[in-house]
């Protein structure tokens, strides 16, 4: 089967004019690459700082005016084109951004959900996406600041999934949420993924990534360090590189070894 | 409602404040002028025909011998009580005076403003939609230049081109010379008006435009328009943009009415015209104080109301303020 996302050696530099207007070239991700099959939730785990939240955005072709990027993205077995992503966003591929700050504080909530249609399928697919999260239909007339934390990530899911996306790159999804959120919002993505589509987690949780992750990518300094079936993590197996098995032993049930 | 009280009480306590510092700035910056009122409103040479008594009499009228804290105590009881005096230069009570004069400058004033405001937020917009591209360096080099030009010295010039070379608009006035009151046409006033009002317009709009520029990369570049365009949204300057950029313009918008007040004031002297500006003008090199505290007071109000407005806009605006007073 082709893969729905594949990236291959990708690198994100950034431009940066230091004193004496002499260029200062930034590498924030290098020759990363990672593949992502349909029907597959494939985990990104890296520390902060890691390059994750860079890797997210460049895949969709919306890096800051100073970044460059190189390499080979390939969305459906096809080059995915700044061209090509521009039609596909919010289409075929979905984008659940890390934080608050991704909905607009001037805009109610349901407004922001359905994109300003205010047609009656986009309304009852508003609130059956809300719904689905353990919001009351009153959140959609709420304004981001009237949101807890926990609430207006729930918000950006349920954004994510108002249009039925092939691909879902989800940035840190739960941090903020209760054991009980989170672990639904997980077995929620396995359920897009069963339906065909392809989900890119990204986490600093290594943990968290081995309960819903078919495959693990780790991820340092804006390199994969390793990549591997998740089972690889649950038993310590077939762990090359040493940072991913210092990773592994750091889980809480290893803390014996 | 308490809360919406106490934001009340506050602000008519500032205004008080406010009113009080500018009016005492007004009168020492009077007081320490070198200009003789006498030698100034009668000449030198009527002066020196006139015998002591009669001296002493305009010194007395001009109020040139009282110390200064009696006088602007004087000045500030008569005030509180409502009376602003009369005005020494054109014999006239102060409200009246500057009655007439603000009805000459208001609808010059307002075009001025709201053409700056509305000059000023288009492009602003434009630019930032265009940022780094050619529309975006032509706006920000003309608002560049404009900015660091004096306002006479636009004035000036547009008098040149308009006046003296083309010849299509008056070169002052607000109506034409020597005709009568009642036979002034709209369309006269309009004309006369013209180019003080642009003048003042094109001024204003490059600061506003410059900074409402600003204020439309710092959106685009938001995390929230990252999303938009993640979701394949579309029209993201309408949706996102102006909505995110009204509140500052409101602020800009507002904060502008004392900058068209000040420009107004050498703009109206430029173009001979009998506004407000040409009054305080007057009034500051010949000595009227009455007439000057006056002035001072009543833009001073008018700037204050102006500040008001923005903030009673901003609660209707913001939804934080609106939603927030709403609950508690
Ligand atoms: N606009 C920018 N200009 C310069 N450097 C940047 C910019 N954005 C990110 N970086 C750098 O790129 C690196 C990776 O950032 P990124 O946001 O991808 O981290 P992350 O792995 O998502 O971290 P976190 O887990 O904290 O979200 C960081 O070292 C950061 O300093
Ligand atoms: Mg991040």
């Amino acid at each position: 089967m082709t893969p729905i996302l594949s990236v291959d050696k990708l690198s994100i530099t950034f431009t940066r004019y230091s004193r004496g207007l002499s260029r200062e070239e930034m590498p924030s991700v290098r020759e990363l690459s990672l593949t992502v099959e349909p029907g597959q939730v494939a985990a990104v785990v890296g520390e902060s700082g890691a390059g994750k939240s860079l890797l997210a955005h460049g895949i969709l072709h919306l890096l800051p005016r100073n970044a460059a990027m190189s390499g080979n993205i390939l969305y459906d077995g096809m080059p995915l084109t700044a061209d090509r992503a521009r039609v596909l966003r919010g289409r075929e591929i979905a984008l659940i951004p890390q934080g608050v700050t991704y909905l607009d504080p001037m805009m109610r909530v349901g407004e922001q959900i359905r994109r300003g249609r205010g047609d009656e399928a986009s309304r009852a697919r508003c609130r059956a996406v809300l719904s689905r999260y353990g919001l009351a239909a009153e959140v959609e007339g709420r304004y981001p600041f009237e949101l807890s934390g926990g609430m207006a990530r729930r918000v950006l899911i349920a954004c994510a999934v108002m249009d039925n996306p092939r691909l879902i790159i989800a940035d840190e999804p739960t941090p903020g949420l209760d054991a009980r959120s989170a672990a639904r919002i997980l077995s929620h993505f396995r359920e897009l993924a069963e339906q065909g589509a392809g989900v890119l987690f990204i986490t600093h949780d290594l943990e968290l990534a081995c309960t819903v992750a078919h495959k693990i990518v780790v991820f340092r300094s804006g390199q994969t360090v390793e990549e591997a079936a998740s089972s690889a993590f649950q038993t310590g197996e077939g762990l090359t590189h040493p940072y991913s098995r210092a990773l592994w032993r750091a889980l809480p049930k290893n803390d014996f070894l | 409602m308490k809360h919406r009280l106490q934001f009340t009480a506050k602000k008519l306590v500032r205004m008080a404040l406010l009113l009080l510092g500018v009016s005492l700035t007004a009168f020492l910056l009077m007081d320490a002028s070198p200009l003789d009122p006498l030698q100034t409103n009668i000449g030198q040479a009527a002066l020196g025909s006139m015998s002591p008594e009669q001296i002493a009499r305009l010194e007395d009228y001009w109020g040139v011998n009282a110390p200064a804290a009696e006088r602007y105590l004087g000045w500030l009881g008569d005030a509180l009580r409502g009376d602003f005096g009369v005005s020494l230069l054109y014999r006239r009570p102060v409200p009246e005076v500057i009655g007439q004069r603000l009805s000459n400058s208001f609808w010059l004033l307002l075009t001025a403003w709201v053409l700056s405001g509305g000059l000023g937020l288009g492009l602003g917009l434009l630019a930032g939609a265009f940022r780094g591209r050619g529309p975006d360096k032509m706006i920000r080099g003309c608002c560049l230049v404009v900015s660091s030009t004096p306002a006479f010295w636009l004035a000036l010039l547009l008098l040149m081109v308009f006046s003296v070379w083309l010849k299509v608009l008056p070169v002052g006035l607000s109506v034409p010379a020597g005709a009568a009151a009642d036979s002034v046409t709209l369309a006269q006033r309009l004309r006369h008006a013209l180019l003080p009002g642009l003048t003042l317009s094109v001024a204003g709009a490059a600061g506003i435009a410059l900074h409402t520029r600003e204020k439309v990369v710092d959106v685009l570049d938001s995390d929230y328009v990252l999303f938009a365009r993640a979701r394949g949204e579309g029209h993201i300057l309408r949706r996102h943009v102006l909505r995110n950029v009204a509140l500052p313009a409101i602020t800009l918008q507002f904060a502008s009415i004392s900058e068209i007040i000040g420009g107004s004031v050498l703009v109206e002297k430029v173009f001979s015209y009998p506004g407000l500006g040409q009054a305080a003008v007057s009034a500051g090199l010949g000595g009227d104080m009455p007439l000057l505290m006056g002035i001072t007071v009543a833009t001073a109000f008018l700037v204050f109301g102006g500040n008001l407005a923005a903030d009673l806009l901003y609660g209707i605006v913001d939804p934080r303020i609106r939603r927030g007073a709403a609950a508690g």
